[in-house]
């Protein structure tokens, strides 16, 4: 524990509150994370985890009339800061959504599409990358021989890690799952679990999930949001084995949510 | 439980739906059975009206003569009988006026009652002669031989360069101008109408702000309210001057100033239809692009504008069919001329505008009458082959998602 304090944290949010119009979603929220570690968010639905992890990439900017204070810091700099370039911070903070959402274009162009944005021109470095990528999210042996059909040919969790490769393009430092494997069979979820287990030594990971087992198989902190408050924070072992909320424990034994 | 007397009313209402559906598709089927069976009737009709005739002198071995060469002829561009595959013989145009040129008022009688025997004669001595008349002057044992007229063809009303259907003798139903016509209004509408129509449509969707959205839609929405008249009325007053001035032109009233109040009225078409196709893009897609660090900018032309691009291509398709059809405005504004297009910048005349204007003029159920019908199926046609079109690419839209 004493040395986890040590550790710089790579992602922190200090008193974060969030108001969508009137609706107070986000409450005080204060958390870190080191680096090279798994934070899985928990709670019921409405609780505010999604919200919470979209404050990472400030993708709450797109809906209108939200309103944020307190700090978000990623490496040590406030991204709600106005000198804060917003597609720079998204370029380091990669993004994989509840559903698989690939772009309509070729398997090679939907991982091409974040360096091709960020100006990237050298064809050469782009497929190298690509195929690292995907290799990276267990995908490439499925579809090297097809790298110019449509992603939309693809499976539903093939094209989950379609959308990791995506993400994974760009060499993210953190990378925020939104319940990634909520809309995938079981063998889907699996293989992407597993991939999280692999991604874990060279990114930060947030994962949003409903999945209590999902959370205790790949994460190393859980925390447990309840209307928009962050209830409890705690190694993923103490939270599951010891919890010290009986909100918490009610919900983790599935009594109520 | 449903009572007998529910049941009876859900039957009743079914029965009506199914009636009204099946009166609405057959009125719509037998609509278009009209409007092809009377322009069919087209094929089946000589140039020369019913009524009247063109005859030669028995000697002369010209078998037919084209709707064309007839009007040459008696324009007097044809003057040898030669250029028309005869003898080397000049050509005497004759018509029932020039009788008093050959025979005086007491040959013809007090009351015109020689006027047959005379025009047979006349017939008969000149061997270069080519006579129009109405059919009651010919006489028995007429002396000239009447020639028959070859029927209209598809090809050559489709193909004929000129449109000047109460030509005398011969009317000359050629409708590749009006064709020609119509394409360059509309074609030249929608490349003026797409990039505006295109542009505000991605505006209103992704840049706008709500509020702004909320005024420009509901305005943009009233152009398609203004009826055609109006526009056409705007066009002659605003549009016209300026392209006149604009190009230093003779007259305003063009094809471009045709194009320009067309452009206007497919706009509202364009752009609600696009819009909507971009306001369907999902979320997730664009918040995937934002995510990976795309601009705002980037988002859109990389991901929004390819995924609703049918939807768009849609738009544009529909805005077409919308400009051929257009009938008003356009005959106000484009100068009618019906001559081939060589330029946006001349006078023109598109297929709707000649039928509205012509066919109050048209005797019902003549050569006239049933050429405005088949010039109304071609034009059918090509707003069919633009509707199948957008099915097909919507039907593709729906294959790719």
């Amino acid at each position: 524990m004493v040395k986890d304090y040590v550790k710089k944290p790579k992602v922190m949010a200090k008193d974060v509150n969030l108001y969508y119009g009137d609706f107070h979603a986000l409450k005080g929220i204060t958390l870190s994370m080191e680096e090279n570690t798994v934070v899985a968010l928990i709670g019921p639905s409405g609780c505010g985890k999604s919200t919470f992890l979209r404050c990472f990439n400030r993708m709450n900017d797109l809906i209108p009339s939200t309103r944020i204070t307190g700090y978000v810091m990623v490496d040590g700099k406030d991204i709600n800061d106005r000198s804060m370039n917003v597609d720079e911070l998204r370029k380091n903070i990669g993004m994989v959504f509840q559903k698989p959402n690939p772009f309509p274009k070729s398997i090679f162009e939907n991982v091409a599409y974040g360096l091709r944005v960020n100006g990237v021109k050298e064809a050469k470095f782009i497929e190298e990358r690509v195929e690292r990528s995907l290799k990276q999210s267990a995908l490439w042996e499925e579809v090297k021989d097809k790298l110019k059909k449509s992603a939309f040919e693809l499976s539903g969790g093939q094209q989950q890690r379609l959308c990791i490769a995506r993400a994974l393009a760009i060499e993210p430092s953190v990378l925020l799952m939104d319940e990634p494997a909520s809309a995938l069979d079981p063998i889907s979820t699996a293989k992407i679990e597993e991939l999280i287990y692999e991604l874990k030594n060279q990114y930060t990971i947030i994962i949003v999930t409903h999945n209590m087992q999902q959370a205790g198989r790949v994460s190393d902190k859980t925390a447990f949001f309840y209307m928009g408050e962050l209830i409890e924070c705690d190694d993923t072992k103490t939270m599951f084995t010891n919890p010290k909320h009986t909100r918490t424990q009610n919900y983790i034994t599935g009594r109520f949510g | 439980m449903k009572t007998s007397f529910q049941r009876f009313i859900e039957k009743f209402v079914e029965g009506l739906l199914f009636l009204s559906g099946t009166i609405t598709s057959f009125a719509v089927i037998l609509i278009v059975l009209f409007l092809f069976k009377e322009g069919w009737g087209l094929f089946n009709e000589t140039p020369v009206e019913k009524g009247s005739v063109i005859a030669l002198n028995k000697s002369n071995p010209v078998q037919e003569l084209t709707a064309q060469q007839i009007k040459n002829i008696f324009d007097r561009k044809i003057t040898n009988w030669k250029e028309v595959g005869g003898n080397k013989d000049s050509i005497i145009v004759f018509s029932v006026n020039d009788i008093s040129n050959y025979y005086s008022d007491a040959e013809l009688g007090d009351s015109l009652q020689f006027v047959p025997q005379r025009i047979s004669e006349l017939m008969g001595k000149k061997t270069g002669i080519i006579a129009f008349f109405p059919t009651e002057y010919i006489s028995k044992n007429f002396q000239g031989r009447i020639l028959a007229m070859k029927k209209v063809t598809l090809t050559g009303f489709i193909k004929d360069k000129e449109w000047f259907p109460t030509a005398q003798p011969a009317a000359q139903l050629g409708i590749l101008p009006l064709i020609l016509g119509t394409l360059w209004v509309s074609l030249v509408a929608i490349l003026i109408a797409l990039p505006f129509g295109l542009a505000t449509a991605v505006y209103i969707a992704e840049i706008a702000d709500a509020r702004v959205g909320k005024i420009l839609k509901p305005v943009i929405e009233l152009l398609a309210g203004i009826p055609s008249v109006v526009y056409g009325f705007f066009g002659l007053i605003v549009i016209v001057p300026l392209v006149q001035k604009t190009f230093n032109l003779p007259v305003g009233e063009t094809g471009l100033s045709g194009s320009l109040v067309l452009a206007i009225m497919a706009l509202p078409t364009i752009i609600t239809i696009s819009e909507d196709a971009i306001r369907n893009t999902p979320r997730a897609m664009k918040e995937a692009s934002l995510a990976l660090g795309a601009t705002h900018w980037q988002t859109i032309y990389k991901v929004i504008v390819p995924y609703s691009i049918s939807g768009i291509s849609a738009a544009t398709i529909l805005g077409i069919g919308r400009a051929m059809g257009e009938t008003m405005a356009v005959l106000m504004v484009t100068g009618n001329a019906a001559i081939i297009p060589h330029s946006i910048l001349v006078p023109m005349r598109t297929i709707p505008a000649t039928i509205a204007a012509e066919l109050g003029e048209s005797a019902h159920g003549g050569l006239h009458y049933k050429a405005l019908f088949a010039l109304g199926c071609v034009l059918f046609v090509m707003t069919l082959v633009i509707n199948l079109t957008v099915d097909l690419i919507s039907a593709r839209r729906k294959y790719s998602k």
